[in-house]
């Protein structure tokens, strides 16, 4: 198999990995640069543990081949805290009981990131539709929609 | 001497006490990503673990050839179940009953059959494909009436029978005017947990081991592993890693064992993530049951009896079937009071899948079938749902089928009442598409929609029961640094979610008096916590930390008398020259063992909610909205109520998930939908409104008054979906989780066996 050397920036820091073609987005995040933030949740897609920001946008590391990324700029949940300080999204979960075991976290949070970028003042239903991608099976998702809301001022 | 607790705020104002709504300990490592879960954890050069598992329900093995698998690149070890340097069995409650590895046999798809360790993932995996093994594919049982049945072919050389009990309370020939009788399906559901079952096995200097590892009772898996790696306790350390949720599905070893032995094997480190599908495999489920009931009653609604028989499913091996059965036999009544009571409950070996602990085990099974046949009884009384409970709704003092009276609040009427008047949603308008049932697959524009509203009441034991010797230990050390006082607080309670980590600082926090508090990581270098189930942590570890820091307190009042000082007025600093440490372990009180008859003080405490549910269903296509979920439930005292409204919403997510969507699908012994595409948790949009009446009254031996919260959400959230479901349907649906098909068609399942209620299933009739 092709081997490729990709480089992009991870939470702003420039990386450079050489990786076969198939190999995955979520392998190399978690594997090649050890940023295990980003979670494998069912590796088909269906459940948000690994999503990511690529270039702003939200995408499942467990389908992408990691070739997509060359050149591009990958947001995950250690980019969220600037300069160790919590964003506000993070500073509501916590208050907000977003989560309890938390393994779903990082990508809800990454999710939410997105759809406040995208709807800065969300609607309930906007909210729940744009968060269905993203499994969670502590919460019932009632504290995750609390803190999304808080964190949007909505 | 006893202290009272320090007045939180009498000298300076403490915060995270109890009661207050308090942060989660873990919360900013897990917003940051930095939190590591077992699935997480990497070390230098550490070996990739995989598994290979057995593709039949029943078989001989007939040869195991591991030499071609042992010479591919990068492969260090591969072992079989002649490899076990120890015992060759572990179980959860019976140490005789499960082999690591398969020993000659194998008694379900799935049971591991020999592990590999190698340098990378992809090698260990190739390698287990490389195994050549020769099978006797043999004549599987998976009917569990059948399997118990005296001309059942054994499966196992300890038999079909993992637990019987039966109960005999008062004339089991009592008469009734009204009777009603059902049998009922309960199928199979998985706890799901997002965090894959995973530990990091690392070998020791001294020919030991430490295993970092995602579990619910740390202490219980090194009484397992301990003797299977042939080696003293002393020489097995166990730390908790990252849980990602357990659910009971984490109460059983998975990688432990397995992973101990590749990393002593290798001398290397050794890391073992199963993948999604294989969670599926390597995790035991919540049991299926068939529930067989009658109920009697004056034509008033008052209950005369009730007589169940109830088999339970517990797969090829026992796990923890025989405490699931216990539970669903004593509680198989409700809680209600009934005078005269026969219940004959079985756990039956098959080779279906293991089950074995899942939130509210044994008292979820009987709860969907008792609730059912209370509002049949309703009907047939002519009276509604909320007054046939309020009717017979155990008070403090009445007894349950077990003839344990009850300690302590039991607030049945209360809760129902005020669940009751909770308020209703709005009658749908359905503006929106996704209000619908099939939302927007936009399949009806609400022609065919039905509201319905149901009612559920459910009740369980929190802590161990029936004379298990349950404890917990916590070692508490109160010293002084630059910055002042500053407590360390040690235990094995297991973190998994739920919030026992805030619960122990809040507790040590309000009987010290200090706020800098910090926890140790949970392992074994300190006594028991016992497991994080039965709702017990906050009882069990509770106790254990509030009485140690209360030790710590009497030596305070001791130091400060001794200098002639007055504890309040002290800079507590100036007394801590020296740390004082203390280390308690709790038991709670004695409980009984169950005599023949089943009846006993077999529980410590119990734990009460109601639930009712309004959903709206088209009734053409057999889509279900859930619209609203309201709840009263008793939890006798809120140490966090944030992590107390968790629990409930979460619990109620759970329990709407079984019915109408969760159930792994087994054919053949099989499970056909191991994946998320597949088995199908509720998102965002399916989950309701839940609206909670969160109820204090305090039990008198619970610590604060607290009672255990977490499963009495998961327990009549089901069952209160399902009657609302019948409500908008008029079918009977005796079956859960309710399928489209079940209320388009009224579809009935029958297991096809004739039990009167209360007889011994182990003679029944086909047909």
């Amino acid at each position: 198999m092709s081997t490729h050397d990709l480089r992009f920036t991870l939470n702003g820091e420039r990386r450079e990995v050489t990786v076969p073609a198939d190999r995955l987005l979520i392998d190399v995040l978690r594997d090649d640069c050890g940023a295990t933030g980003t979670k494998l949740g069912c590796a088909v897609g269906v459940c948000g543990a690994c999503s990511v920001l690529v270039d702003g946008e939200l995408q499942s590391a467990c389908l992408l081949p990691a070739v997509f990324v060359e050149g591009r700029s990958i947001t995950t949940v250690e980019g969220l805290a600037k300069h160790g300080e919590l964003n506000a999204l993070q500073e509501a979960f916590i208050r907000d009981g977003g989560f309890q075991c938390g393994i779903c976290t990082p990508g809800q949070l990454i999710a939410a990131t997105a759809l406040i970028a995208a709807h800065p003042e969300p609607s309930d239903g906007d909210i729940r539709e744009w968060m269905m991608g993203n499994l969670c099976r502590c919460t019932g998702y009632y504290g995750i929609e609390r803190a999304i809301k808080s964190a949007a001022n909505v | 001497m006893t202290l009272a607790p320090p007045r939180p705020g009498a000298r300076v104002k403490v915060r995270g006490v109890i009661g207050e709504p308090a942060p989660r300990e873990d919360a900013v490592p897990k917003v940051k990503g930095e939190f590591q879960y077992a699935s997480d954890l990497w070390r230098e050069g550490m070996l990739h673990g995989a598994t290979l598992r057995s593709p039949y329900p029943f078989a001989r093995i007939r040869k195991v050839d591991v030499s071609a698998a042992a010479k591919l690149p990068g492969v260090r070890a591969v072992l079989t179940q002649d490899d076990v340097p120890g015992k060759k069995t572990y179980g959860l409650m019976d140490r005789d009953d499960q082999p690591v590895l398969a020993d000659g046999y194998v008694r379900f798809v799935g049971e591991p059959v020999a592990v590999v360790a190698a340098d990378t993932i992809e090698q260990a995996r190739a390698a287990t494909k490389a195994i050549v093994l020769e099978y006797e594919v043999l004549e599987p049982t998976f009917d569990p009436i059948a399997a118990i049945q005296p001309s059942a072919a054994k499966l196992h050389p300890k038999g079909n029978v993992l637990e019987r009990v039966r109960i005999l309370h008062g004339d089991p020939a009592a008469k009734a005017d009204v009777v009603v009788e059902g049998e009922y399906e309960f199928a199979m559901q998985d706890q799901a947990a997002l965090g894959p079952e995973a530990g990091l096995a690392i070998p020791r200097e001294d020919g030991g081991v430490t295993l970092h590892v995602a579990t619910q009772w740390l202490h219980e898996d090194l009484d397992q592993l301990a003797p299977c790696l042939g080696l003293p306790e002393s020489k097995v350390r166990i730390v908790l890693s990252g849980v990602g949720g357990a659910f009971g599905a984490r109460e059983d070893t998975s990688i432990q064992i397995h992973a101990c032995l590749l990393a002593l094997k290798t001398r290397r480190a050794v890391r073992m993530t199963y993948g999604r599908e294989e969670s599926f495999f390597g995790h035991v489920h919540r049991h299926p049951a068939r529930l067989f009931y009658a109920h009697g009653a004056t034509k008033k609604g008052e209950l005369v009896f009730v007589r169940a028989t109830i088999v339970l499913d517990g797969g090829a091996y026992a796990s923890s079937s025989s405490a699931v059965v216990a539970n669903a036999g004593s509680f198989a009544a409700g809680p209600y009071r009934v005078p005269n009571a026969v219940v004959d409950c079985v756990g039956a070996r098959t080779n279906n899948p293991p089950t074995g602990a899942m939130r509210g085990f044994g008292a979820v099974q009987s709860c969907f079938a008792y609730e059912a046949q209370m509002d049949k009884l309703a009907k047939a009384c002519g009276l509604d749902a909320v007054e046939i409970r309020m009717r017979n709704g155990l008070v403090e003092g009445d007894a349950i089928i077990t003839s344990q009276p009850l300690v302590g609040s039991a607030p049945i009427a209360e809760i129902v009442r005020r669940c009751a008047s909770l308020p209703l949603p709005e009658t749908a308008a359905h503006r929106d598409q996704s209000e619908l049932p099939g939302g927007h697959a936009n399949v009806t524009r609400g022609e065919g929609v039905v509201r319905g509203v149901g009612y559920a009441v459910g009740f369980k034991n929190v802590c161990y029961s029936n004379g298990f010797d349950d404890f917990a230990t916590a070692r508490v050390r109160l010293f002084a640094d630059a910055e002042g006082p500053l407590a360390r607080v040690h235990t094995a309670a297991a973190e998994v979610g739920q919030g026992i980590n805030t619960v122990q600082l809040q507790i040590a926090r309000t009987e010290l008096g200090i706020e800098r508090v910090e926890l140790e990581t949970a392992d074994t270098n300190v006594g028991s916590a016992g497991s994080s189930s039965a709702s017990r942590q906050t009882w069990m570890t509770g106790h254990a930390v509030l009485q140690a820091c209360r030790e710590v307190r009497q030596e305070l009042v001791r130091r400060a008398e001794r200098e002639g000082l007055t504890l309040d007025r002290t800079d507590l600093a100036d007394l801590l020259d020296r740390p004082i440490e203390k280390t308690v372990t709790y038991r709670h009180q004695d409980t009984e063992k169950r005599r023949p008859d089943g009846q006993s003080r077999g529980h410590v405490a119990f734990m009460f909610a109601a639930h009712r549910a309004v959903v709206d269903v088209d009734v053409e296509t057999g889509l279900v909205k859930v619209v609203q979920v309201a709840t009263a439930q008793d939890v006798g005292k809120a140490i966090n109520p944030l992590g107390v409204i968790g629990q409930i919403e979460g619990g109620i997510a759970q329990g709407v998930g079984l019915a109408v969507m969760e159930e792994l699908i087994v054919e053949k012994g099989r499970i056909r939908n191991a994946s998320f595409t597949d088995y199908l948790i509720p998102t965002i949009l399916d989950m309701p409104p839940v609206i909670a009446d969160v109820i204090e009254h305090p039990h008198p031996d619970g610590p604060y008054g607290a009672k255990g919260v977490g499963e009495a959400p998961t327990i009549s959230s089901t069952a209160a979906v399902v009657a609302a479901i019948r409500a908008a349907t008029n079918r009977d649906l005796e079956r859960v989780p309710v399928r489209p098909d079940d209320i388009v068609f009224g579809t009935s399942s029958r297991s096809g066996w004739r039990i009167a209620p209360g007889d011994d299933p182990r003679r029944a009739v086909r047909g």
